[in-house]
């Protein structure tokens, strides 16, 4: 019986460790996944703040725009709703991968910070560069 | 004047508190009865005093003071009464507040209710109760004082995040809180038992009710939650896996263990060590999930507190209760006495199984949760853990439980007969496989495994009916004799066969939506029609409305069965005063197969609007089958057995006989 049990554990053990290795995301800022030359077709989470101007309404649904870090950029094409939290000028975290042209197709956008809070990646990678601190709000670009 | 009582009440409750972590520890150790009496006393006024300071600092907010800082940082005169009210635990300070509060309703309660709890046991308890009070009182008075104010006073508050602002919110922390800090009460119990060095069936009796009242209000909160994530965060789903609900679901999940293994506590006298430190995870997992929703170390909208220095102090509290918890455990542990063997296809059996099974699925949860904190705290690579790593390591863990569930209560203790359980089951197999293979010829679309997921649901209703039946002897006897027999049932096993088949009802919701989920985003001018689900939708048009604090985009929708009207469905874009905030409020309509959830979008640049419509099959089963467990839970706690003050020491000494 303690067999049986140490057998279900190491089961569950291998499962998880199994499926953190198959399923982990990495997220980049634009100028990480440049220098990082992520392959394409390859999942990963790209942070930064939307560029202002660079929002564009496609046919339908579809929508492309820039992500940067105010260094470099890296243009998304996603196709969905946007959340009620997207602003031009304010952080973003997309999930995607990079096509064959070097654009990041994103399936999923999130936006979970208001004008208080911004995605904690996001504020990271921007404080590195010193763009912005804590506490203070792009609030210029709030509408 | 009265926030300054508030803040004073909160200092003599930190007096009380250490009042009451220490003096009855000393009277337990000298023998003193009338200083280990005195622990009642202790807790029945630090909820006074407590309650006070609570009731100043809602008084603060129902009468707009933004003299204190907590007010005018969280609230707005304009916001609707409910919404001032809930906006006391809408916020950092307000919410440990709201913790401590029912961190001493439960240690009154214990104190008030615990009149038959040996004298030394009910001391050490209330003394266990009384250290946490004091840790988490300092933490409020030291880094997070809601009492503070602000001079000048602030004519106009700056409001609670609107999606906040939601009756199902509203309450959902409170759940949540009576939940976690309900654990405490079982923790106290195993450091109280780990200090006397004894645990019996006694003990579990005791424990047992706590648990279950704080797994039912878990069930409610966590429920609560996912349902309004459901209808207010606009995206039709009702789980994201998001670190802020883990946090709810691990505790939930060792409580779940706790519940079944406290039974062999009860009634074998085995599993003792285990469930000790079951009690113990499951608070420390409590601890866990109010850290990571309080430290602002997640990326979520519930992490409001961004204050490294509070992340500290919690940090601190976590590696004081649960370090020293778990020292005391390897310590006293070993002096445990063991009873009660049992071979391995027994009803023992099988809840150690579902332990195994919980446990791990809650490491798993765990591990997901707290991985990408911890790499990035070491390499600074920051990682992302989502929904296909829990589907890929929970899912596995679950099915082969919820297989075993109806067989569980079917065994006897000790030794079980295998044979004669799958006997008694083949009716409700039947049943699953016949569901399952109609389901399967039906169905066009979706995995070929959801069929089988139905089937899983199904076996679950009908194996916890099945227990029911073999209990009532339904096919058996006369229906005459049988509302006697049914009288004669102890409530605590209805309490289980619902909460079993609640579980099913469950299952049966979440396979339904995730597999066969319609699903519909596109751009509707006013006229324009979309098909989905056999129903016709059109966008009639834009109205302007408004509301206390908001203004809004209100689209109105015609819904259509054939040529037959259903509904009109109404789906609005909020704009909130004074922060400009847009939220997005959905309208579903709900069918007997299920709801047709719309919400809208952006304009986009043509005049039309982007517009989501999902038709969710079954999807209120899903938190339907939450309050049925809540009332299995119920049901079982109003058992005269495990009323409070039912169970005596030398009575229950011995094992109780299997039923």
């Amino acid at each position: 019986m303690i067999v049986g049990g140490l057998g279900l554990l190491a089961a569950a053990c291998g499962l998880i460790l199994y499926a953190i290795s198959d399923t982990l995301v990495f997220f980049y800022t634009p100028s990480e996944a440049i220098a990082k030359s992520v392959a394409p077709g390859t999942r990963f989470r790209l942070g930064g703040l939307v560029e202002k101007g660079s929002l564009v309404r496609g046919q339908g649904t579809h929508i492309t725009f820039t992500v940067t870090d105010t260094d470099k950029q890296m243009p998304v094409s996603y196709t969905g709703v946007l959340p009620d939290l997207f602003r031009e000028g304010q952080g973003v975290v997309a999930e995607g991968k990079l096509n064959a042209a070097g654009v990041f197709v994103a399936d999923t956008v999130l936006a979970k910070h208001d004008e208080k809070y911004m995605p904690k990646e996001v504020a990271d990678a921007l404080k590195k560069k010193g763009v912005w601190q804590e506490g203070e709000a792009p609030k210029g670009s709030v509408q | 004047m009265i926030p300054e009582i508030g803040h004073f009440a909160l200092i003599l409750a930190l007096a009380t508190a250490l009042y009451q972590f220490v003096m009855p520890l000393l009277g337990a150790w000298k023998g003193d009865v009338a200083v280990m009496r005195s622990a009642s006393w202790a807790a029945g006024a630090q909820f006074v005093l407590i309650g006070m300071a609570f009731s100043a600092l809602t008084w603060a907010y129902v009468t707009s003071d933004f003299s204190v800082a907590n007010v005018y940082e969280n609230s707005h005169s304009a916001k609707p009464l409910l919404y001032q009210f809930a906006g006391v635990w809408g916020n950092h300070e307000g919410s440990m507040l709201l913790w401590v509060l029912i961190l001493s309703v439960f240690g009154a309660a214990v104190a008030f209710f615990g009149s038959n709890l040996p004298l030394t046991l009910k001391a050490r308890v209330l003394a266990v109760q009384g250290s946490i009070g004091v840790a988490f009182l300092l933490f409020i008075l030291l880094t997070s004082n809601p009492f503070l104010r602000l001079n000048p006073a602030p004519i106009e508050g700056h409001g609670l995040n609107p999606i906040l602002q939601d009756p199902a919110l509203a309450f959902h922390p409170p759940m949540l809180y009576c939940g976690y800090v309900g654990m405490s009460v079982a923790f106290s119990f195993a450091m109280a038992a780990l200090i006397e060095g004894k645990v019996d069936a006694a003990w579990a009796r005791w424990v047992r009710p706590w648990t279950l009242g704080a797994w039912m209000f878990l069930t409610v909160g966590i429920a609560m939650g996912s349902w309004w994530a459901y209808y207010e965060l606009g995206w039709g789903g009702f789980w994201f896996w998001d670190p802020v609900e883990n946090a709810s679901f691990m505790p939930w999940l060792v409580a779940t263990a706790l519940l079944h293994s406290s039974i062999v506590v009860e009634r074998r006298n085995a599993l003792k060590v285990w469930t000790i430190l079951l009690s113990i995870l499951a608070f420390s997992l409590s601890l866990v999930g109010t850290f990571l929703v309080r430290s602002g170390v997640l990326t979520s909208v519930h992490a409001f507190a961004v204050d490294p220095q509070r992340g500290i102090f919690i940090l601190g509290i976590l590696t004081v209760f649960i370090g020293g918890a778990l020292a005391l455990y390897a310590w006293r542990a070993p002096s445990l006495q063991q009873g009660g063997l049992f071979a391995p296809v027994s009803r023992e059996g099988a809840l150690v199984v579902n332990n195994l099974l919980l446990a791990s699925a809650a490491a798993a949860v765990f591990i997901g949760t707290l991985y990408p904190l911890a790499l990035e705290a070491l390499n600074g690579a920051k990682i992302s853990v989502g929904a296909p790593y829990f589907n890929m390591t929970f899912g596995p863990l679950m099915v082969p439980l919820l297989i075993l569930v109806p067989a569980g209560p079917l065994l006897s203790w000790k030794r079980a007969d295998a044979w004669g359980v799958a006997q008694r089951l083949w009716v409700a197999a039947v049943i699953a496989l016949v569901v399952s293979v109609t389901v399967l010829a039906f169905q066009h679309r979706g995995p070929w495994l959801a069929p089988f997921g139905i089937g899983l649901g199904i076996w679950l209703i009908f194996g916890s009916l099945t227990e029911l039946a073999e209990r009532t002897m339904i096919f058996r006897i006369p229906l005459a004799r049988l509302s006697t027999r049914l009288r004669g049932l102890p409530r605590s096993s209805f309490g289980m066969t619902l909460a079993h088949l609640g579980l099913g009802v469950t299952v049966i919701g979440i396979v339904s939506v995730t597999a066969w989920r319609y699903e519909s985003i596109t751009v509707m001018k006013p006229g324009g029609t979309v098909n989905i689900a056999g129903m016709a939708v059109t966008f009639l048009g834009e109205a302007p409305a408004t509301g206390p604090n908001y203004t809004a985009d209100a689209g109105h929708f015609d819904v259509k069965v054939g040529d037959r009207k259903v509904t009109t469905l109404i789906s609005e874009k909020r704009t909130f005063e004074p922060s400009h905030q847009t939220t997005t409020e959905v309208g579903i309509h709900t069918f007997a197969t299920g709801d047709l959830y719309l919400a809208i979008g952006d304009k986009a640049p043509d005049g039309g609007r982007t517009v989501r419509i999902y038709f969710n099959p079954l999807a209120p089963f899903i938190w339907f089958g939450g309050v049925i467990m809540f009332l299995g839970g119920a049901l079982s706690l109003s058992d005269r057995r495990y009323r409070v003050g039912a169970p005596r020491r030398a009575r229950n000494a011995l094992p109780q006989a299997a039923e």
